[in-house]
């Protein structure tokens, strides 16, 4: 995927719609924990939105840490998450 | 004594014979004969005194009451209360048969006893067998279980709510249309299967490219900063001049050997930007390139098309921002239409309809005709001006204008003696005034032109640069500001020409050395540029505060802001380099 190849992301992971990772290139541990996590954060962001306004729809969520930045962009059936160190 | 003897008492009537003989009735009734025969009652109904119908005519003649009680009546029971007589003493004389066990002693005086037959009483019980209870039952398997959970939040109903429309609109459709789908039916299921075969890639694709498009503004992080709020604090202190901000470079592999031909910002997505690529060298001609660009990712095209001669012009239409009208180097044309998936053109011109016999150097989209159908302009080196409209799946040509040296204006006879044809190489159309438009010539003249009459030439330049171009910076507010850049090799200048006239008020190097820019454009919005060179490559800067600003208002003068400023100001600047020579018709 292209988006590896960019500069100065660390990773990227494809979840299912149960939050199962399907495609990675972390590790194994990492990937679990990553999804797992990330999975329910999307699904709560997801449904604060759409509860404020049912026509609205989460589009991505971006949360920006001392160390990287993590990506989700949440769709009908998968989930992508990149992780990507901001400053290079 | 036999005889009767008649006695005649004393007081006896004495009646003569005939008086003995008559008969005298009597009738005999039971009336009572002391009975009142009249009485009358009042009746409250008939408010009104009425005589009764029937008389009671009992006569009572003698009445004696007794003086029997009924033993178990109340008189009866006082006067034995008085007297303090035992009840039952009559009992053994009405002559019962047996003696009854538990009668006489203790419950005298109470009424509740048993009562049982007098004559022959007689108990018997007997007790059945009873069956020895047994116990059967049976059990089913259970059903099977599985939890549960779900909530019910609002976007969830309404989510279902869509669904359930989207359902019923379908059920209908599927009514009307049940034969035609049959067959569209079973090509759909063999595209499911192979979906689900295919790689888990191509379903995130639209996710992707969200993500995508983080990144880079990450990655590009100061750019994207820059290009929203950075202004060089320096050109304060210049008066005039000012700068070029580089901002993002966009660059495809595949684009590499060839040169940028022509540049186009999308009017509806204003960060969208089409670059036509292909050669300008006539021996170097190979294939050609159209690629469009988001400002948001400058890393990927975002629309890729590949052609078979280069692309030379190219033109977004102003409403319809889907539709791309494209000239190529082979003098054809063609129009792509960015919501389709293919990679052909939707429609393209051949020899047979008019296509031009050389290079097409430009294209404009028009206003829809009387039709509706759309309908744009090409220009060529071939001296012909030709109006395209796209006519249900064709393009249909027609001819506007054959141009020639002299400065005459014919409109293309055959079998005459061609006049020397002049090249036309650029052209641009009144803001206001459809059908007026100036085409500009490779030998350096503009001719004014209209549709409808084919007038003549106005005015005469002298300019050297191929690449000239009138453009128009559209900010905010609807002043426009005219500003001329002209691209020498790797320079940009800026020239205002309200201000100087001949010198520029920027000069910047923009690309690498060996590297010539080829193209530039301004975006109607943002006050950034995009410069294309030879190497495929387009740049984009971003003009300092003083390139953008609008012209300085007298105090207690009101300067009538809008294009009639700038249309006005450009002609007093046209009027002073006309040369005299030439015969000049009044503006209109």
């Amino acid at each position: 995927m292209s988006i590896q190849t960019h500069k100065g992301v660390i990773g990227t992971i494809v979840v299912n719609a149960e939050g199962i990772p399907i495609r990675t290139t972390l590790d194994n541990s990492t990937t679990v924990q990553y999804a797992g996590l990330l999975h329910q954060l999307t699904m709560k962001a997801r449904s604060t939105v759409r509860d404020i306004d049912p026509q609205n729809d989460l589009t991505f969520l971006r949360i920006r840490s001392k160390k990287h930045e993590i990506m989700v962009a949440p769709d009908k059936e998968y989930l992508l998450i990149v992780i990507q160190n901001p400053s290079e | 004594m036999q005889g009767k003897v008649l006695v005649k008492p004393a007081d006896q009537l004495d009646l003569s014979e005939a008086e003995l003989k008559e008969e005298f009735t009597r009738v005999l009734t039971a009336n009572n004969p002391h009975a009142p025969q009249n009485i009358v009652r009042y009746s409250f109904k008939e408010r009104s005194y009425k005589p009764i119908s029937s008389v009671d005519q009992l006569a009572i003649h003698f009445v004696l009451e007794g003086n029997l009680l009924h033993k178990d009546s109340d008189e009866a029971r006082r006067q034995r209360a008085k007297q303090e007589i035992p009840e039952d003493t009559g009992d053994a004389e009405e002559g019962a048969g047996e003696e009854r066990p538990d009668s006489v002693d203790v419950k005298s005086g109470k009424m509740e006893r048993k009562v049982t037959n007098q004559f022959n009483y007689s108990e018997r019980a007997s007790q059945t067998l009873n069956n020895p209870p047994r116990e059967r039952g049976c059990q089913t398997e259970p059903p099977p279980r599985a939890k549960f959970s779900a909530t019910a939040n609002q976007w969830e109903i309404y989510d279902a709510y869509v669904e359930e429309l989207q359902k019923q609109e379908q059920s209908k459709e599927k009514q009307k249309t049940l034969v035609s789908k049959k067959e569209e039916d079973k090509g759909k299921k063999k595209m499911t299967t192979c979906s689900q075969n295919s790689d888990d890639i191509t379903k995130v694709a639209k996710v992707t490219k969200i993500i995508e498009r983080m990144v880079t503004q990450n990655t590009f992080d100061d750019i994207a900063q820059d290009f929203k709020y950075f202004e060089d604090a320096s050109d304060e202190f210049r008066e005039q001049e000012g700068t070029l901000l580089p901002l993002w470079k966009f660059q495809y592999d595949k684009a590499k050997h060839l040169s940028v031909t022509a540049l186009c910002w999308n009017q509806k997505y204003k960060d969208l930007f089409a670059v036509g690529l292909g050669s300008y060298k006539f021996t170097k001609q190979g294939r050609g390139m159209l690629l469009f660009y988001s400002l948001k990712n400058s890393t990927y095209p975002e629309y890729i098309f590949t052609t078979l001669s280069g692309v030379m012009c190219l033109d977004i239409h102003k409403q319809l921002s889907s539709l791309v009208a494209v000239g190529f180097y082979d003098g054809s044309v063609g129009v792509y239409n960015l919501k389709e998936e293919g990679p052909q053109p939707i429609y393209k011109s051949t020899a047979k309809m008019g296509k031009h016999t050389d290079p097409v150097w430009q294209v404009k989209w028009q206003k829809d005709d009387i039709d509706n159908n759309h309908n744009f302009f090409s220009i060529s080196s071939d001296g012909r001006v030709v109006l395209w409209t796209l006519v249900k799946n064709e393009l249909v040509f027609t001819d506007i204008i054959r141009l020639s040296v002299e400065g005459s204006i014919s409109n293309g006879q055959e079998g005459m003696q061609l006049p020397a044809m002049a090249c036309g190489t650029s052209f641009d159309f009144h803001q206001q005034i459809d059908y007026l438009f100036l085409i500009g010539t490779e030998e350096g003249k503009i001719h004014k032109v209209s549709c409808s009459d084919h007038s003549s030439l106005l005015y005469c330049f002298k300019f050297c640069s191929v690449c000239f171009k009138k453009s128009g910076l559209n900010l905010l507010t609807i002043a426009f500001i005219f500003y001329y850049f002209s691209l020498r090799h790797i320079q940009v200048h800026v020239f205002d020409l309200s201000i100087n006239k001949y010198e520029a008020i920027c000069q910047q190097a923009v690309a690498a050395k060996k590297t010539k820019l080829t193209h530039i454009e301004f975006n109607p919005v943002y006050p950034i540029i995009i410069v294309g060179d030879d190497r495929g490559y387009v740049t984009s800067l971003k003009l300092s505060p003083n390139l953008r600003r609008k012209p300085k208002e007298k105090k207690g003068q009101e300067l009538p802001k809008g294009p009639e400023v700038e249309v006005a100001k450009m002609e007093k600047l046209l009027s002073l380099l006309r040369e005299p020579d030439l015969t000049v018709n009044p503006q209109n």
